[in-house]
């Protein structure tokens, strides 16, 4: 093994692991909906896994990002625990939100997640506010902006686009182009490159393959540090593929993709095999530490479901609190209950 | 020790100490630094602090409001000035699906401390786009406050205490009252978001007015006092949270109440007060509870049709004195 790539062992497993963890997490709460023992529905990370955690690679706990609906992968790949992801899932009080955001709104203040977003393109706004921030109070950090080739239709987009690029904001907006909007082909709704529209702005921006955690981790490193120089900010369009459907219940979907299609993305570019094979090669890791690894983590997610099955709701007495904050409880507060 | 400013002035000031004060307090907006608004209320403000503190955005209202409320969730606290209070439209999923619904969402761990200050008040000859009176739209929605200032001494202490405030705030000013002088005190003040203000006592009619409002029920009691007939008028100052003890206080001491605000009377602000009214002192009432509020039709740009769509003194009075003299309002 060459030098730099020892060094880089750690970092290679722990990538590794995160993809691991994001596919045992979207397998269980796959089962969890098809067993009915979900409420609600949810949207698969699954396929996608490398571009969330190529790209928080290169993030500390400071950087921040803001997600999506389809939000696992980014919020596990910052950091986010697997037991208490399941229990906001399953709605249960000790969930990253006390069970009040559930899927589509998971966020994780101490790994710097600004939470998932059920509007589509209503987070771009939000992170770079936060880049704002960051220029304004003088901190370092970076913020990066995860939305799907959907949310690219969305006008908010340009507006903060326009307004990153005036004031030279240290943010990263990453496109996951995974071929569709819900029931929709990318190329049937957009027009020219998407490329071309960020660099309208005068925003340098990146193709980069979604499915190798290496080239996406390579060119977000590279971007976070120039962001961290003041050179932001930048775009990056991520090719990748949802092996799942739309959301868990979109099952029947050959009138929309292929089965063959899917086959073939998974046959040949799974990002997870695809970086085994790699680790292999290269000699970082063995075929027994790599399914010792599979294995731990399946046992750690199991364990996660069991204990958010068996986690308890949020009492009745939370339904109006965290409505304000500093507020206990926000229907008297309303009616001019004194605090 | 007072003295007579215009609400404009009340406001600057308002925004000039707390930006003193506290140096995470921005100001973003459309022409908000050199021009000071096209209502000359932030004049001066960026000289003081500069082009990094009172920052200029494009066109953009759903960009500067979305970047707004990423700031406030990160450290800062934007003061996000919108134009008019007729572009509330453009920004509602930032404010109503993002802003509103973080810290609940979130479960308590993210909050958004952000005050929007835009206008609302008919009769400028402005016509359908620049004449609303919006607050109502906002007010319906959980996890924003929103307080509707009625002179310079409520503009200052409420923008103040907006600021300060932990949560999203939006506040209406109108802004055909930016000229209008009141009394102010020097010294620093604050009023709490939630508590009303009896301006005015009287045992036979209580007259509930918000913003510009106020001045109508105010006037509309001088006309009543002449006929004879003591009107109490009561400023809920905010519309979220409400003071209802103040409200219903003053109702159970009338036995009669109008509320007038200057939004569309349907499903408004005047149906709002007016159910809990009913709702909560129905064994008070001698008369049912009147709504007035702006008529449910687009502002409409010629002076002779416009002054007809929003309450006036005169309206007040007479529907006062028939409930005092128990004439039914609303006859079969
Ligand atoms: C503003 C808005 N419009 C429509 C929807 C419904 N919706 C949810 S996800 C989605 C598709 C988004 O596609 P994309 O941005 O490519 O993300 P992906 O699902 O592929 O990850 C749509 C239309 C929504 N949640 N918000
Ligand atoms: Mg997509």
């Amino acid at each position: 093994m060459p030098r730099d790539k020892q060094a880089n062992a750690e970092a290679y497993l722990r990538m590794y692991r995160q993809m691991v963890r994001i596919r045992a997490f979207e397998d269980n709460a796959n089962q969890l909906y098809l067993n009915a023992k979900m409420p609600g529905l949810t949207h698969m990370y699954s396929g996608q896994e490398a571009v969330a955690v190529g790209i928080c690679e290169a993030l500390t706990d400071e950087d921040r990002i803001t997600s999506t609906h389809r939000g696992h992968g980014h919020c596990l790949a910052k950091g986010a625990e697997l037991k208490l992801m399941f229990c906001e899932l399953l709605g249960k009080e000790e969930g990253y939100c006390r069970g009040k955001g559930g899927s589509m709104h998971i966020a994780d203040q101490a790994h710097g997640n600004l939470g998932a977003n059920a509007i589509v393109g209503g987070s771009a706004g939000i992170a770079t506010g936060a880049a704002l921030s960051a220029k304004r109070l003088g901190r370092n950090y970076v913020t990066v902006c995860f939305f799907g080739d959907g949310a690219t239709a969305q006008g908010l987009w340009y507006e903060v686009m326009n307004m990153a690029a005036l004031w030279k904001l240290p943010v990263i907006y990453a496109c996951e182009n995974n071929g569709y909007s819900e029931y929709t082909s990318t190329d049937e709704v957009v027009a020219g490159s998407l490329t071309a529209r960020a660099e309208a702005f005068g925003i340098e921006a990146h193709q980069v393959d979604g499915q190798d955690v290496l080239a996406v981790n390579k060119c977000s490193t590279e971007l976070a540090e120039r962001c961290r120089r003041g050179e932001g900010p930048f775009f990056m369009e991520l090719e990748t593929y949802r092996y799942h459907g739309h959301h868990v219940g979109d099952i029947n979907r050959d009138y929309y993709r292929s089965k063959e299609e899917e086959a073939r993305w998974k046959a040949d570019r799974d990002p997870i095999i695809n970086f085994g094979r790699w680790l292999l090669s290269e000699g970082v890791a063995t075929k027994k530490e790599l399914v010792a690894i599979d294995s731990e983590i399946g046992d750690e997610a199991a364990a996660a479901v069991e204990y958010a099955l068996a986690a308890p709701y949020p009492d009745a007495i939370e339904v109006d609190m965290h409505v304000f904050k500093g507020v206990e409880h926000a229907l008297p507060y309303m009616s001019g209950a004194r605090q | 020790m007072t003295r007579d400013i215009t609400l404009s002035q009340a406001v600057n000031e308002a925004i000039a100490e707390e930006m003193r004060r506290d140096e995470t307090v921005i100001l973003i907006g459309e022409d908000v630094a050199e021009a000071g608004t096209p209502f000359k209320v932030l004049s001066g403000l960026v000289e003081e602090f500069g082009t990094d503190r009172v920052i200029d955005t494009p066109i953009a209202e759903p960009g500067f409001m979305g970047i707004a409320v990423g700031a406030a969730m990160t450290g800062l606290r934007p003061i996000v000035d919108l134009m008019f209070g007729d572009f509330l439209y453009l920004v509602m999923d930032q404010l109503c699906n993002q802003a509103a619904k973080t810290h609940y969402m979130s479960g308590g761990k993210l909050n958004v401390p952000l005050v929007l200050r835009t206008n609302l008040g008919a009769t400028r000859r402005s016509a359908a786009q620049h004449s609303q009176s919006l607050h109502a739209l906002v007010a319906h929605i959980p996890g924003l406050k929103v307080a509707m200032p009625s002179s310079a001494y409520e503009a200052k202490g409420l923008l103040k205490a907006a600021i300060r405030d932990d949560n999203p705030v939006v506040i209406f000013e109108d802004k055909l009252m930016y000229q209008d002088k009141a009394p102010v005190p020097e010294e620093e003040y604050l009023l709490p978001l939630g508590e009303a203000a009896i301006l005015r006592e009287g045992p036979e009619v209580t007259l509930i007015g918000t913003s510009s409002m106020r001045q109508v029920c105010e006037k509309a009691a001088e006309i009543l006092e002449a006929d004879g007939i003591g009107a109490e008028v009561v400023d809920p100052r905010t519309l979220v949270p409400l003071d209802e003890g103040t409200i219903l206080g003053s109702v159970r001491k009338t036995s009669r109440a109008i509320v007038v605000d200057e939004g569309h009377q349907n499903f408004g602000v005047t149906a709002e007060i007016a159910a809990r009214i009913s709702e909560k002192a129905f064994y008070y009432l001698d008369a049912p509870v009147i709504r007035m509020g702006a008529m449910d039709v687009p502002v409409p740009f010629s002076p002779a049709l416009e002054d007809l769509t929003v309450p006036t003194p005169e309206g007040v009075a007479a529907n006062a004195r028939a409930l005092v003299r128990g004439v039914p309002v609303h006859a079969p």
